[in-house]
This record gives structure tokens, sequence and C-alpha cells, in this order.
């Protein structure tokens, strides 16, 4: 009448697809505090590690999140967009941001933010054409002495003024050709 | 054996002891290059890099780069210290490579300071040594002025600035050694020699022998040091730093925030040894509570009390965090403190696990702070390794330790159950209260939580006694606060002043006053969850009381000075901007009601304001602070409802008159050109992006108002004044 | 004993147990303080802030809902300050809400519109912009409109607390925060088991039932053109159905809603406790046939299409434990489109099978691809009791007035204990009634099995010996107990012969398509469920045959159409088989 016993059983099967979509050191990461008490409250360093290792979080991530973890899927979605600092979409190699912490704001951060809207042609939230930059808002980055800045990556630029930016913006473009080019040159050869 | 823990605190301090002496820096020529996140971002790592070249290029032994945090002197960073043996140290300001090279050859090789460049330069003339005056309220009490009697007798013997500088100093904090004598403390540098004078025979002796022979005075020496010592040292020159008192930055821009021998050789440490020694947490708990030190993260509770709740409870499972999820815009207190000095927070940490009973601690820090967790992570490791943290700690028994959780870019997780919610892995909103965390918090246990500079202080208040901190501020809050200043004012940094400090001195006597000449309109304290004390009101004491009669709050220190080029309206829409954005959407007052509150602040700075919306906006702002679940809630209409209060023309300008009288508001203003002033010289034709300006050259140019999108471009390049804004 | 209390609301003194909240209190004296997000049966989360109450020493208010009284509070329930933040609250909420109301299917039964009227709101000072979000209407079961939400949170704490499913939570945040499954994915990709419980928490229409009841008008105009529609009601509907219409909670209205479905025009009306009786038959058999031959162990009751979900997606690897019958509602449907056609000599094409249900699964178990036979769903619509209770409404029927009259042929009697299936414990009951027979000859003594059945939402257990056997059994109700009861069997904790789920809390009696309860009651309540169940307990007891296998029209279908129990011809018409589903839930 009843089929064989574990046959229904898709875990495995399951586990093994969840497993593949995560490098390692975030599997070990999470099967290390899966033998600790109240291992779920590691959800939110699981997904900074995976926006480290990725630069977003991708459907799929969470998905493998939420299964290695055993956290429901909806509380790690819920999460991950409950946080600013989380991306849910992939983003340009150079991250700008746009501090906008009140020091920043009196001293005209906006007019910069316009200029660089203007520059890339993008507003907050989207990538540029050629993949290159990213933009966003942030508060405060803490450096309120040099406002306004932006941070593009992880260096802090400022005071800065609207035109200055294209320069800036130039220098980050070469650089991205740059690496571009190092990138190639051995196949080059 | 039977007292364990002094015996490890020894062999501590003789670790730290051998390792600063091995690296002989009394013998030799130090440079000092800061290193936290926003002197990285002005350029200090590269500094960093040159001058090492510089000195492997000389092929000298006798330089070093001594790394350290933060001073908090923002706005001219970044900033290199060159400290000679026996000198006064000089500070550099905002150096770049080429001034690298200057301050190498002619200052390191030259012996000649580059005195251009020198920090707050106020002189060219490098003095021999330096005489810090307190002038804290204690020292400053009715009795003989030293320091103008010290003045004149140099000036009676015609000692010049270049023998010795005569300086007034805030607070040294040293009043607790005093032995209630009417005294004045004098800081002798390079000597680092503490004095104590009580009357004018002593003050001639000090100039007779120490300041014209060179001959220290034993007789008057102060038994104790202050606890800023090594700051005041470094750093007491300098009008930004010497109008302050350095207890919970007494170490920023001092040590290398990465090594734990420097922090021990400042006696770190030293008050976890004696708390630990002691076995009593109650001592630790009334300490603290004798010190009046209020919660810093600005809700102002006592501290000592909140250890004392959580250490009550029946539950032995007990936590302690640390709130560094600093998010008010414009505040940066925490991540300097966490990169400047980890070491001091791991140890106020420390202390307090042990003072409340609990096993474990959180540092939740924002994951926007990537040094300060870099480094906090490893003072933790360290302070693992040699028995500080972990199992048995310094010998005592107690077990406690230590891990860092992120936070992920919510404001609302300052607050204290949305943080432990965070800490759960779960959305941050908060939870209604009661219970307090102090009943359930983390996991359900009891848990407390205090602020980055809470921790800052507890190792000092331990080290020099409750009272002595309690002596430094105001009847009901003890010790000192430090600010974030920031906005329009000359110096922006870190301030940190003892508590009923008036507004004015911080702002003008520190910060220099409102940059570009302009007329102070008003000053922003507690970010957006404070409010706006206008220039009217500057004379008032800073504390947690009458900055809430004002209307405002303390909060976690952001200060912004506001000119009377700011819109006060354009301002409350900025902080109501960011709560909504920032409102974690539980609650219905706070989630729906600041999306109202700012439409009508939008609608007013466009000049669609309605009569009847003032009373709106009152009406609404109460209902978000009455009814919030949390103290977000509740906070964010302060900004709108302080505004209102002290700048309630400004609003019915934009109502009534369609007007901004800051000319802020874009869609109140427009620009013209005067054609008296305008010579005809295109530059704001060419600069205008919708090219709405004509006019041929050499003649008055005209802005074609249908088109113009008030961008103000035009305003800002044209060098003749030409462009009018109305 | 706890200790006692004092304090004051509104200035009267008041005594009340440590642990109290304020709101409790407050109904001690006979203040009912204005709520929204507060749900007795649920976790306390004080987010809507209607109920906020002044207290002496706070310069806010508090939630009352989730503060507990504490020595010599002082509060007030009413200042002008509280009235005036309560109005607002309530506007606030408005202000974000579609102007709809009288489109809307909670129309008259809103919370919101009823609190919005209570509080007195008659103008918006505070409008603005409003949220604007896709509905989700793709499931087969539960239509998500997230513009409708108000964030009160029940759906995401019964889905998570109740049903220990955790489908739904909050994303975003602040004025963008919308409630849904994972990625706001639709209902049916995501791990909900379509229980509809968030349906019937819901103060809104933010969480409602897919609509069939268009279908079966459209349906019932189709006889004129040779439909033939046959209507069938499963056991709980008769004991929920009257509150739909002002009577009392717990009163049985059989006969009532036979006339109403006649006056309807259904060309005949069955009753689903017929296959009730009929699943017992062959349940009760599999459980034998299972012990004898050693067949996985314990045997899971398998009538819940949100339990057979909830198997798929969480426990795949019980899916040999579970019974292969088919829910009663398919066996009717199926022996509707076989028996009974042939009975009536009507093409099977012909008639169309319209279920009421107090489910929201099971809309979504007729859609299932093994309940459709040659391209033909067994059952066509499945409508709730609340949609039934709308289209008697709509029709004009005057429920108050009707006569009774009795379900039509074949396919119309049962035996007590079908009547009992739509009770926590029913089932099992049922079952033990008829295994009882297979296995000692004779009935029970007593048939009442007052252990199996339920008021507190506990898990049950119980043995009985029956011809020397020991048989062990635990019945459940709620996921989240099912969860408990699972986990224990899986960890060898536990060893049981049958296991009785439903996925609801109490049963089929408080299914997520059951009436709303009148205003002030709430959904979940168990003396609600207590009072619905005590309905078909008196239905069954009243009865004469008490035992699925003493029905004789069961007896019949065996002999004339069936077979034996399990036989060849019951097996491929009465059973069904179960797949592991993702995405997969988190247990």
């Amino acid at each position: 009448m009843s089929a064989c016993c574990s046959s229904t059983d898709n875990w495995p099967e399951l586990e093994r697809g969840y497993r593949a979509m995560l490098p390692e050191d975030i599997l070990a990461f999470i099967d290390e505090n899966r033998q600790m008490d109240r291992s779920e409250s590691m959800l939110i360093a699981t997904l900074h590690m995976i926006q480290g290792h990725y630069g977003h979080l991708g459907p799929g991530h969470l998905e493998a999140v939420a299964q290695l973890m055993q956290v429901p899927l909806a509380k790690v979605t819920g999460v991950a967009t409950f946080y600013h600092y989380f991306r849910l979409q992939p983003r340009g190699k150079y991250l700008i941001n746009v501090c906008l912490g009140t020091a920043c704001y009196v001293k005209g951060a906006e007019k910069v933010a316009q200029k660089l809207m203007d520059e890339l042609g993008i507003r907050y939230g989207e990538t540029s054409k050629d993949g290159i930059f990213s933009l966003e808002s942030t508060r405060c980055v803490g450096t309120c002495g040099l406002a306004p800045v932006i941070m593009i990556g992880d260096e802090v630029h400022g005071p800065l003024t609207p035109g200055q930016v294209p320069t800036l913006l130039d220098s980050y473009l070469a650089r991205a050709a740059e690496d571009l080019a190092a990138a190639s040159a051995p196949e080059a050869r | 054996m039977s007292r364990p823990v002094p015996d490890f605190y020894q062999s501590l301090t003789d670790l730290a002891g051998k390792a600063i002496k091995d690296r002989d820096l009394g013998n030799k020529i130090t440079i000092q290059v800061g290193s936290a996140t926003c002197e990285h971002a002005a350029g200090s790592q590269v500094i960093a890099e040159e001058f090492l070249r510089q000195i492997r290029a000389s092929g000298r032994k006798d330089i070093v780069i001594h790394r350290t945090g933060c001073t908090g002197r923002c706005s001219r960073e970044p900033i290199v210290s060159v400290q000679v043996p026996g000198r006064l140290p000089v500070k550099y300001e905002r150096v770049n490579r080429d001034l690298v090279f200057r301050i190498f050859s002619e200052h390191i090789q030259g012996d000649a300071p580059v005195t251009k460049h020198i920090l707050d330069r106020t002189s060219d003339v490098i003095s021999e040594r330096e005489l810090m005056f307190c002038e804290g309220s204690r020292c400053r009490r009715p009795g003989p002025d030293f320091r103008a009697r010290f003045i004149a007798m140099l000036k009676e013997r015609a000692v010049g600035p270049e023998k010795v500088r005569v300086v007034a100093s805030s607070c040294f904090g040293s009043c607790g050694v005093s032995g209630g004598k009417a005294s004045t403390f004098i800081l002798a540098r390079p000597e680092k020699i503490l004095y104590q004078i009580s009357s004018e025979e002593d003050l001639t002796e000090l100039l007779e022998s120490h300041v014209l022979l060179g001959l220290p005075v034993e007789r008057l020496k102060a038994k104790e040091e202050p606890i800023a010592l090594e700051f005041l040292e470094r750093y007491g020159d300098v009008a930004f730093f010497n109008h302050q008192s350095r207890i919970a930055l007494r170490n920023a821009g001092v040590v290398d925030p990465e090594s734990l021998e420097e922090y021990v050789a400042l006696d770190g440490f030293k008050a976890l040894s004696e708390a630990l020694d002691r076995r009593d947490p109650d001592w630790i708990i009334s300490e603290l509570t004798k010190a009046r030190l209020r919660g810093r993260g600005g809700g102002g509770f006592s501290t000592g009390t909140k250890w004392g709740l959580a250490r009550k409870q029946a539950d032995t499972t007990r936590f302690i965090i640390c709130n560094g999820d600093e998010g008010d815009p414009g505040a940066f207190m925490d991540r300097s403190m966490l990169e400047s000095d980890p070491f001091n927070i791991v140890e106020g940490m420390i202390i307090g696990g042990y003072a409340i009973g609990a096993q474990r601690g959180f540092f939740y820090i924002r994951a926007e702070y990537p040094l300060a967790i870099k480094r906090i992570q490893l003072a933790i490791d360290h302070c693992r390794a040699h028995g500080l943290l972990g199992k048995d700690i310094m010998g005592s028994g107690f077990d406690f330790d230590l891990e860092i959780r992120l936070g992920a870019g919510a404001f609302v997780c300052g607050e204290e159950t949305a943080l432990i919610r965070s800490i759960e892995g779960e959305r941050g909103q908060p939870k209604v209260r009661p219970p307090y965390p102090t009943d359930r918090g983390l996991w359900g246990h009891p848990t407390c939580i205090n602020n980055v500079e809470t921790f800052a202080n507890v190792s000092a208040i331990l080290r020099y006694s409750g009272d002595w901190y309690a002596r430094i501020g105001t009847e009901r809050s003890g010790g000192t606060k430090v600010f974030a200043l920031a906005g329009k004012v000359v110096h922006t940094g870190l301030v940190e002043v003892p508590l009923g400090t008036t507004l004015s001195k911080v702002v003008n006597d520190i910060g220099g006053g409102v940059s570009g000449g302009k007329q102070l309109k008003a000053i922003q304290t507690g970010g957006p969850a404070g409010g706006f004390i206008p220039a009217s009101m500057q004379d008032m004491e800073v504390d947690f009381e009458p900055l809430q009669k004002a209307g405002s709050i303390m909060g976690s220190g952001g200060m912004i000075v506001l000119s009377e080029d700011d819109c006060m309206v354009d301002i409350a829409k900025f902080y109501m901007a960011f709560s909504q954005e920032e409102s974690c959407g539980k609650c219905t007052p706070c989630r729906e009601g600041t999306t109202r509150i700012l439409e009508i602040l939008e609608r007013i700075t466009l000049g669609k304001g309605q009569p009847e919306d003032l009373d709106k906006l009152h009406r609404l702002s109460r209902l978000c602070q009455r009814t919030s679940l949390c103290g977000l809630g509740r906070a964010a209409p302060n900004p709108v409802l302080s505004s209102i209060k002290h700048f309630r023309d400004e609003y019915l300008a934009h109502i009534h008159d369609k007007h901004c009288p800051a000319k802020k508001c874009v869609a109140l203003i427009h620009y013209e050109i005067i054609a008296e002033k305008c010579i005809g010289c295109t530059v704001c034709a060419r600069n205008c992006p919708v090219e709405c300006i004509s006019g041929a050259r050499k003649e008055a140019h005209v802005i074609d108002q249908q088109a113009c999108i008030k961008c103000g471009n035009c305003f800002d390049v044209c060098k003749f004044a030409a462009i009018d804004r109305v | 004993m706890s200790q006692m209390i004092n304090l004051k609301i509104d200035g009267e003194s008041i005594l009340v147990p440590e642990g109290t909240t304020v709101m409790d209190a407050a109904e001690q004296i006979g203040i009912h303080i204005p709520r929204l997000c507060y749900h007795p049966d649920l976790s306390l989360e004080g987010n809507c802030r209607v109920c906020v109450v002044a207290v002496e020493g706070f310069d806010h208010g508090l939630a009352s809902c989730a503060t507990k009284a504490w020595e010599g509070m002082e509060v007030q329930t009413n200042s002008p300050m509280i009235r005036q933040a309560r109005r607002d609250i309530v506007e606030l909420l408005l202000d974000n809400h579609p102007k709809d109301c009288q489109t809307c299917d909670r129309d008259g039964h809103c919370e919101l519109q009823n609190l919005s009227y209570r509080m007195g709101v008659r103008e918006r000072l505070f409008e603005g912009k409003r949220k604007q979000f896709p509905i989700d209407d793709a499931g087969a079961s539960v239509v998500r409109n997230a513009e409708k939400c108000i964030l009160c949170g029940r759906c995401i704490r019964v889905c998570g607390e109740v049903q220990g499913v955790f489908n739904l939570s909050q994303h975003g945040r602040g004025f963008h925060t919308v409630v849904g499954p994972a990625n706001l994915a639709p209902m049916d990709e995501s791990a909900c088991i379509q229980c509809g419980q968030c349906v019937s928490v819901c103060p809104t229409a933010a969480f409602i039932e897919k609509d069939h009841t268009e279908r079966v008008w459209e349906a019932l105009s189709q006889r004129r053109n040779g439909k033939h529609v046959v209507v069938t009601t499963a056991p709980a509907i008769r004991a929920a159905l009257g509150e739909a219409f002002g009577l009392p909670i717990g009163t049985p209205v059989t006969g009532k809603m036979v006339t109403a479905l006649h006056r309807m025009g259904f060309d005949s009306v069955l009753d689903v406790n017929f296959a009730a009786d009929l699943t017992i038959m062959e349940e009760a058999h599999e459980l034998l046939h299972r012990i004898e031959t050693g067949g996985p162990l314990p045997m899971i009751t398998s009538c819940s299409p949100g339990w057979i979900s909830f198997l798929e997606k969480f426990y795949p690897e019980l899916i040999p434990h579970t019974s292969s019958c088919k829910s009663p509602m398919q066996m009717q449907s199926t022996l509707v489109k076989s028996y009974y056609a042939q009975q009536k000599g009507i093409d099977p094409k012909d008639i169309y099978v319209v279920s009421v249900m107090p489910c929201v699964a099971k809309k979504f178990e007729a859609g299932r691809p093994e309940h459709v036979i040659d391209g033909m769903p067994t059952t066509d619509a499945v409508i709730t009791t609340r949609e039934l209770a709308v289209m008697i409404k709509s029709y004009g029927i005057d429920f108050h007035r009707l006569p009774d009259s009795v379900f039509d042929h074949p396919l119309g009697s049962s035996s007590g204990a079908g009547d009992i299936f739509g009770a926590t414990g029913g089932v099992m009951e049922a079952a033990l009634r008829t295994a009882a027979f297979k296995l000692t000859g004779q009935n029970l003594g007593n048939v009442d099995l007052t252990m199996v059945r339920s008021a507190d939402g506990s898990i049950r257990e119980a043995s009985i010996s029956l011809a020397g056997k020991t048989i062990n059994v635990a019945v459940s109700d709620g996921l989240q107990n099912a969860k408990i009861l699972l986990d224990a069997v899986k960890r060898g904790e536990k060893a049981y012969h049958l296991i009785e789920i439903m996925a609801c809390p109490g049963g089929c009696i408080a299914g997520g398509g059951q009436p709303y309860p009148p205003m002030g009651t709430y959904t979940l309540n168990r003396d609600l469920t207590k009072a619905r169940s005590k309905a078909l307990y008196k239905i069954d007891a009243a009865k004469t045959i008490r035992c699925s296998h003493d029905n004789p029209d069961i007896q019949k279908l065996y002999a004339d159409f069936l077979g034996e129990p399990l036989g060849p011809k019951a097996h491929e018409l009465l059973h069904t088989h179960y797949t592991a589903r993702t995405p997969r839930g988190i247990r």
C-alpha cells in the first residue's frame, strides 16, 4: 500500500544543491554555528559574509542560508530587506555612497549628489550602464569634519564640490580600465 | 598566592613595560600619525608610508613612526606630530606629501620646525616649555588669579615666549587629589610635571627654578597625575584641545590602538585589576552611582542604577552589551572611541560584566565601521591571549567573554530592545517596555546595554573614584560628555567637556565660532531625536535636563551648528525625512505619523503650506510623542516641535508669505542678475545647465525665470556678486 | 497562588492577580479598551497603539494589551489626550488604506471599519500618499492584498506561533513595510500550506480566500443547459453557519442549511459526513492492515489538506506513514461522479460538484492533479462557510424563517462517527469505534471516547485495549503541535499506532473558512471552538447509529459498488498519493 520509507525524503538532495550555492568558508561558518545554542542569531552575520563574498544577496543565497541554517526563508528575506546595508541586487564595481548626514547636508551634499547623477545618468539605487558605478545614499559615515563626503568603495572623499566630481569619477574609470587590462594581460601573452 | 589578581596585573605591567622599554622611544624622534577612518580618508596612510620612505632613505635609526587613533580634530586632518626628546611636540595640520618632505628635511633633519603649517598656529615662536594652568571650576574659584600673576611676573622679568608659554586649560580632573586646599594645578611640559600652587611664593619658585633653571620643584609636585596627562602633554598647547577635559577620550590620539602594551603602560586594566581583586561587584556599582555617571547614549539613565537592577535579578544568566550602533547623522564619537582606544572600551565592558554578573558580552557595532570592528576584534583577541578575557580572568575565577555582532544599517537598532532583536538575528524592531532589558533582555535574560562612551568612562571612575568624577560635572550629572561638533563651525571635531559647560563655550571657544563670519542661528543637539537651541540661548549649560527643557535632548552627542544661511523648516524636514526613512514600521504613529509630518513639511517648503498646517504638525507630533512604541518614534517629532517653538516666524513666512527667510527653499527663491554689478564676463551663462542666461559679452546678462531651475550654479560661480538670490 | 495587585483605573480601585494586563484589568470593571492588533491567543505585540492608556508617571501612553499591571498603578483609559490619540491613530491607518469599503470582502465584518466608526473618525485630516502593492490572487486558496494590510502582524503570529509554518514576515521597513511570504513570492510558490488561518485572524481584507462563489452561480445558471449541480457540505459547516446569521455560537443549523441550498437551486444536497463514514471504513482497515503486516507505523490521518501540504513540504519522509485515504471531500466528490452518476443515470461530465467547506486549503486540494480524472476535476468548486453565508444572503433568503429539511440520497446519510469529524479528535474517535468492532467483533460499550476530545489545544494521547491488543494513539490540532508530536516520534521517544493531525487549532470547526466571529470574539478562541464542537457532539449523541460501519448506506455502497474496504475498486477511487514538495519548509 505504501512505498518504502526513505525515498520520499528530499532533504539529502536539496541539501547537496544548497551547499553547492555557497563557498566553503561560509558553509564552514554555518556548520560551526549550527553546533551552538541559538545559532539562528548568527543570521545577520552570515548575510554579511555572503554580501562580502558576492557583493549582494541573491535569491538563491538567501534560500540556501535559510535551509542550511534552518531558519524560515520568510524570516531571512524579512531580515535582509529590513537592514539597508544589505543589497538584494548586484551592484557595480564601485559603489558610490553619498553621505546624507547632517553635516554633509548643510554643506551641500545634495548638489554633489545631483552632479553624480548627472554625470553617471543614474539615480539612487541604480547601476551605471557600464556596470562600473552604483549610486547609493547613506546616513552619516562619521567623517563630518570633511563634509560633504562621498564614499567610493571603502575610500572616503571630501570635502567635495560638484566641480570635482568628473575628475574623481575619471580616476576610478582609469582604475577600472587598468584592472581590466591587468586581468586580460596574461591571456594575451 | 593569596592575591592572584595583583600578581597577574604586576606580570602584565612588567610585560608591557619591557616591550615599551625595548622600543626605547625616550631616545628617539617620534613621528606620530593618526590612523582612524577619518584620518585615512584625509590621506594619513599615504603620509605614513611617505615618512617611512624618508626614514629609510635617511638611514637614521633614531626615528620611529608611531600610529595612534584619532584626536578628533577632524577638519585639520591628517595631523602629524613630531616629538624630539626633551622638546615640546610639534603638530602639523593638513599634511600632504610635499609637507612630509619639508617636515622631514627641515624639522627632523634640520631642527627647524615648519612653523607655517603648525596646527592651529597662533605664533611662529616655538617655546622651550609650557605651563598649562587648570581653569576648571574648582581651580578657578575665588582667590588669586595665579595665571594673571604669573604672566605679570614673566613680564617683569622680561621672560619671552621662546622660553615659556602660558596657557589656560580646561579642567584636568585633578581636583580629587587637591586635599581641599585652595590651589591651582599647573602642568609643566615637556617635563610632564603637575604642580599644585597655593601661593604667590609657590609661583615665584616655579618661575625661578623650573622655568629659568630647568630644575623641577619637588615640593610643589602634585601627588597624582591628571588622567589625561599624556594627552595634555601631546596636545595641550592647542586651543581646540586645551579647552576640553578628556576622560573618555584621554587616550585617543595617544596610544596605538592595536597595542595592548601601550594601553597597559597608561594604567590600562588597572581598574579591572582592582575591581577583580576586591571581589566586590557592589563596590563597582556604588562607585558608578557616586560618580553620577548617566547613560551617554542619550537616555541619561544612571549607569550605577542600571547595573544594580541587573545584578539584583534572580536569573543568573546575564548579558552585557556595548551599543556601538551610532546612527545619528552627524555623530561619530563612538566610532572614534572604538577606533582610537578599543582596549579602554573592552576594559569597561569586562568591569561591567563583573559588576552585573554576566557571562557573555556583545559589542553591537555598525557594519559601516569596518575599522572599528577590526580594532575591537583585535583588542578582544589580545585580551583573550593575555588572560583578560575567557576563563578565570586575571586569575580571579571570573569567566567572561566578548564577541562582536554587526549592525546592518538600521538606526532603530540603537534602541535597546531593537538592538536585542538584532543580536538575536531578527528584524530590529523594538518591543514593548516594560519589561526592561535589565529584567528580561537578550534571549529573555537580564541584560545591560550601555553606550560606548559610558563604558569609556568606567575605568577612569574606578581608578580616580566616583567622587572625583562627580565633581567634574554638575549637581545631577557627573563627568564629561563627548560631542561631535560639526556643521557651520570653524573647527569641527570631537569635543569632550565637563557637563555644565555652556554651549557657547563649545561652539565659540573650542569650535572657533561660526564659519564664514556668519551669524549663529541655532545649535542642534541630539540628532534626529533632538531639537534646536536658538542662538539666544547659547549660554545654556549642557546637561540632560536643561536641554530637555529647551525642547531638545542631550542624545548621543551630535552637535550641529546652524548659521543664518540655514532654513529651520528645511532642517526640520531633513531630520524628519531621516526619521521617516528609519522608522521600523512596527507601530502606527511612527510609521504613518512621520510620513504625514514629512508630507506637510515638504508642502510648506514648496510654498504650498496651508494655514492649518502648523496645527496639524503639532497634533501629529504630539501623537508620535505620546503613543509611539519606542523612543525613536517618541523623539522623532522633536526637531519639528522645537523648530516651531523657537522659529515659528520662519514657518509662518513659508506658509503665509511663501517666503524662505534663509533663502534656502528652492521653490521659494529665484535668482536675478544685478545689472549694475554684472560686467558681462559670461561665466554664469557658461555654467548654467539649462542655458537660461543670455546676454552679450561685456553686457549685463539676464536670467529667463521661466526656464531657470534654480540650481544656484550662477550664484556660486559669479565673482562679482552680481547675482542676487531673492 | 499568585499575588494580588492594587491599581486604579479611571479612579476606580481594583484588585487583580499579578501578571494581569491593564487591558484585562479594565475589562473587569466593565471598560472595553479599543484594540486592533491584539489577539488573545497570540503573542502580544502592542504595535497598533490603539489600546494606549495614560499611566501616572509616564509622559507617553502605554499599550494596555502588553502592559502588566503593577502595584499602585494609576491608569486613565479615556483622558482627552488618549481619546484624541486613538482617533488619530485609527485615522492614520485609514489614510493609508483603500477607500473601497462598500466593495470590500470584509464590508460589515471589518475590524478597522468598526473601530473607525466607534472612534468617531468622520473626516480625514492627514491624508497623503497611500501604499501601493499588487494583489496576489494567483494562489488556489489564499489571496493577499497588501494594500489593505494595516500591519497588525496577527497573520505572521498565527502562521508561526500556532501553525509552525513561519511563512509570513514583514518585508522592508517603515512606510514601505509589507507582509508576505519570503521574497513576496506568490502564496502557492511559498511554503504556505493554505490553512487560511491568516485569513481568519486578519482584521481587514488583507488576506481573504479565493472566491469561488461566482463560479457556483455560473454553474447554477447552467442547469438550464443540462448541468446537474450537486452541493455537498462538510461536518463543520452546520455547527458554524448560524453565526453568520446572528445565531448563538454553537447552534446547529443542519436542516435550515439544507433547505437554503435547495432553495438556491442545487439539484442535490448531499452530506460529506457520508464520506466521513466511508473514510473511517478505509482508514480503520488500513490501520489494521498496517498493524498486521508491520507496515509503516504510526499511521497518520490524511483528512486535513492543510496538514497534507505541511506533510509534503515539511515532513516528506513521513509520507509513507500517512494514510493513503483521500479526504472525505474528495471521496464524496469521487463518488458523486461515479456511484451517484451511475445511480442517477447522469453523465459525470454533466455533474458539477460544489463542496462547502470550513476550510480554505480545500480549494487547493480540489485542484491537485491527483484529483483530476480524465481532465475533469472531481470537485469543481469549493466554497467556505463564509462564502455560503454570503450566497444565501445575496439570494435574499431569510435564514431564520427557513424550515428544516434533510439531505438527498444517496450520499446523504451519516453515522454519529461521521458527524464528529469536524472537531479535533473526531476522526480518531470514529476510527477507534470501527477498529474496535473489527478487532473484537462488537461495538464498544461506550462509544464516547472523551479522552481524545479536546478544548484546550493540548496534544492528547490514549491507549485502548482491544482483543488483547493495545492501540496507542495521539491527536494534535494546530501544526505547531503536530511538529512537537512528530518530532517526538521521529526521535523515538513516542510510539503510536495512529495519529490524527488536523491543521487548524480545534479542527475543522475552527477552519480558515469559518464565519468571522462576532466583533469582540476572536477566532482561535477556545470557548468558540468548544461551543462549535459541542454542537457536533450533540448531533452524534442524538443518533442511534454512531459507528461508521453501522451506516446502512455505507454497507450498501460496499455491497453494490465498492466491494471490500481496501479492495481494488476502493483503492482506485478512494485512495491517493503524496509527493515531497518545494520550497521545503523549515521545521
